[in-house]
């Protein structure tokens, strides 16, 4: 059905990313001027800012209920503008397609977008560049709804790239710290890796007999097997290597922990619950196509051994929100581990709840920082249990729902992945146990991550950090996030309700199909003994954590300053950035430098010989112009007597 | 009759003349004098092919050049007059602005 109001959707988040743009020129202007910032301006940006997203919310539920409203076969809403490229076989319109499974992904970007958004008008607050901020915010908003809504390819990498500008602008939006803005190029180069993947995977589906580059025309090309197959492989291939970078996968991960030094609302917002789990909706957007590539169990191993190895390190982290960054690897980990399996609906269903349930601890340590005065670094905190109550018991709801514990959404998402990786076809009980042991040190770095921020004494000069309980502008959201945590576990709770599920089907059947077989795998009876499993891994892992950190955090600092044992390599990401230093950096910068000395020597010092020898042949020459009349009229004559001479012995021609 | 090889050699020691006057004078007058010359050396082979060709064209030709001439007589001493306005001289050598 034909809905042009859709464009509204990704249309307002880009006026309110130029409204606030211009108005930060015009601040911009008035600094200049010597005219000082008008703090009530900063009201009205967060208003424009806000409504920017939660319009397209709005919008997006009604987009919603209009689906519901019909056929589960015929949900689809489209919204075209006309051509974008229309050139031989290639086809490109500026078109939206709504199907059941981007309008939840709409839902959670424009839901939890606009929750960041209020979250972000405190957090904040006072900062020169708040219009920027609120401005790049938009931005992002606007490219990562046409990455999600588009029906082409082509449309969805604009949106592709457009949130990895916006994450690099975000990242380094303190960009007078040097060390801020290298890792803002940091994410952007590592991401160009994965976006070159990406470009050459379109690039082979569409001369691989695909001959379209629509969603829906791959997926059909896919399944009645126009593509050859080597081709397909290759394709698929390519883009999981866009997906690893967008949603940080081993091996392209180490831009995520980087991409802290943005302001924490944008962690939360791109780098938790939006922008990283891009590459999960392309892989289920082209489930079939996937599906039918054969490249899933690389997919499924690729997500498992992300999963665990990224919860390894987050045990031994000091800054609250590396962390979480870690975990956000891990968990995205988990998605790709559900999607290499074939459990599309469970993969999305771990996207959302995870949209909830970590915005919601990034967001809960955006207060414990802010209330900290910028300190981040948890072996100096403690005790803030009493001292901020509001961001403890959010926090508290959002680690729980993190580490599995029965009940929360996390805990059904998560283990309804398990629960499909230990009933797939890709080696089931390897994947299980990689999965299961990441689970068990979530549980446990989340025991940790509480224990040292909320509980004991406090580890801070209390007189010096004068510990507040964040605006309400902030506590809101925390809480909004912290009743979406639990209640997102009704999406999806074994033997009893499937709604995510039932709603994706359409969609994601026929991929699933393909992956896992018609015939349903696992017994009730192996799902009951694996959530039995799985709820106590995370009750334990949680107590474990919690009790162990808890009880001597004076051992704890010991440990990580001395880091001696397992406990370097842990704190030190297992030195993979150092790895990649030696192995891809180190000679690439001797191929730099090699070329610039070829540049300087060879390239520049021909064009300065000859720039030389040009000058040397004019400083003898030039004597030949002397100024005086008589002489250039001697050098005519003479040159009229040699031209007669030539003619005389060669003949009039 | 005078035979054409006497206008020709008439012409040549014209011109000759006028070389050897421009490339030794050194009054700017004295100069435009010498290309005068020299102009009116070449006017003077015109005529005597004409004659000996029997043709009109040869006549056709320094009837122009009488033309261009005088126009160039006229642009060359006004350059003459503001020259020595200008400098107060009129010596070739005292004019080597365009040395490289």
């Amino acid at each position: 059905m034909e809905a042009p109001w859709l464009w509204l959707i990704t249309l307002l988040p880009f006026l309110g990313a130029a409204v606030n743009g211009l108005l930060h020129a015009r601040v911009l202007l008035a600094r200049a001027a010597g005219v000082a910032d008008d703090p009530a301006g900063e009201r009205l940006v967060a208003w424009i800012g806000t409504l920017a997203v939660a319009v397209p919310f709005a919008l997006s539920v009604l987009a919603f209920v209009r689906l519901q409203g019909m056929e589960p076969d015929a949900r689809l809403l489209t919204a075209s503008l006309g051509d974008w490229i229309h050139s031989g076989t290639l086809r490109v319109g500026w078109a939206l397609a709504i199907d059941p499974l981007n309008s939840v992904l709409l839902l959670v970007v424009t839901g939890v977008g606009a929750l960041i958004h209020v979250y972000s008008a405190g957090y904040m607050h006072g900062d020169p560049g708040y219009r920027r901020y609120f401005a790049y915010l938009n931005l992002f908003v606007g490219m990562m709804l046409m990455l999600v809504a588009s029906d082409s390819l082509l449309g969805l990498f604009l949106g592709w790239e457009g949130v990895g500008l916006c994450s690099y602008l975000l990242i380094g939006f303190w960009y007078a710290d040097g060390e801020k803005s290298d890792a803002a190029r940091k994410a952007f180069l590592v991401n160009r890796i994965g976006d070159f993947g990406f470009l050459i995977g379109g690039f082979l589906l569409f001369w691989g007999d695909a001959g379209t580059l629509q969603l829906d025309g791959l997926n059909a090309a896919a399944s009645a097997g126009t593509i050859d197959p080597g081709t397909l492989r290759l394709a698929a291939l390519f883009l999981f290597l866009g997906c690893c970078g967008k949603s940080a996968q081993i091996p392209l991960y180490v831009w995520l922990p980087d991409a802290m030094a943005g302001p924490t609302p944008v962690s939360a917002l791109i780098h938790a619950a939006t922008m990283v789990t891009a590459g999960i909706y392309l892989v289920a957007r082209l489930g079939v196509l996937f599906a039918v590539s054969g490249i899933l169990p690389v997919i499924a191993i690729v997500g498992a051994l992300t999963a665990l190895f990224a919860a390894t390190i987050g045990l031994a982290q000091r800054d609250i929100k590396k962390v979480l960054a870690y975990s956000t690897v891990s968990q995205l980990g988990y998605m790709f581990l559900g999607l290499g399996v074939g459990a599309y609906s469970a993969a999305v269903f771990h996207l959302v709840t995870h949209a909830f349930f970590k915005a919601l601890l990034f967001l809960g340590a955006g207060s414990v920082i802010h209330a900290m005065h910028h300190r981040q670094d948890m072996l100096e905190m403690g005790g803030l249990r009493s001292r901020i109550p509001t961001t403890y018991r959010t926090m508290l709801v959002g680690a729980l729902a993190l580490a599995g514990v029965p009940l929360l959404s996390g805990f059904f998402s998560k283990d309804e992945i398990l629960f499909l990786a230990a009933s797939g076809d890709t080696a089931p009980w390897l994947l299980y146990l990689m999965g299961l042991g990441g689970a068990a040190l979530t549980a446990v770095y989340t025991g940790r991550l509480l224990a040292l921020t909320f509980f004991g004494k406090p580890r801070f000069d209390e007189a010096e950090v004068h510990v507040h309980e964040s605006p309400r502008s902030m506590t809101v959201p925390l809480q909004v996030l912290a009743v979406l945590s639990v209640a997102g576990g009704l999406l999806g709770i074994p033997f009893v309700m499937h709604p995510l599920a039932t709603w994706l089907e359409p969609v994601v059947g026929e991929a699933t199909a393909i992956a896992r077989g018609a015939e349903h795998h696992g017994s009730h009876a192996l799902e009951i003994a694996l959530l039995i499993v799985g709820g106590a891994v995370g009750i334990g892992g949680l107590v474990f954590g919690l009790r162990r950190w808890q009880g001597d955090p004076a051992a704890e600092k010991a440990r990580m300053d001395r880091l001696e044992g397992i406990w370097r390599p842990l704190a030190n990401a297992w030195f993979v950035d150092q790895a990649y230093e030696r192995v891809l950096l180190a000679p690439l910068r001797g191929l730099r430098a090699l070329c610039a000395g070829f540049d300087v020597f060879v390239i520049d010092g021909a064009v300065n010989a000859a720039a030389g020898a040009g000058r040397a042949i004019g400083e003898r020459v030039r004597k030949v112009q002397s100024g005086a009349t008589s002489e250039y009229a001697l050098w005519f004559g003479l040159g009229a007597a040699l031209l007669l001479l030539i003619f005389w012995i060669g003949g009039t021609p | 009759m005078i035979p054409t090889s006497h206008a020709l050699v008439l012409a040549a020691l014209l011109f000759a003349l006028g070389v050897i006057g421009f490339l030794r004078q050194r009054n700017v007058i004295m100069l435009l004098m010498c290309v005068e010359l020299m102009l009116n050396s070449a006017n003077l082979v015109f005529l005597a092919a004409a004659r000996a060709h029997g043709k009109v064209d040869g006549v056709m030709m320094p009837l122009f050049l009488v033309v261009v001439a005088a126009a160039e007589a006229a642009v060359g001493l006004a350059l003459v007059i503001t020259l020595f306005r200008k400098r107060g001289s009129l010596d070739i050598e005292d004019f080597k602005g365009l040395r490289g």
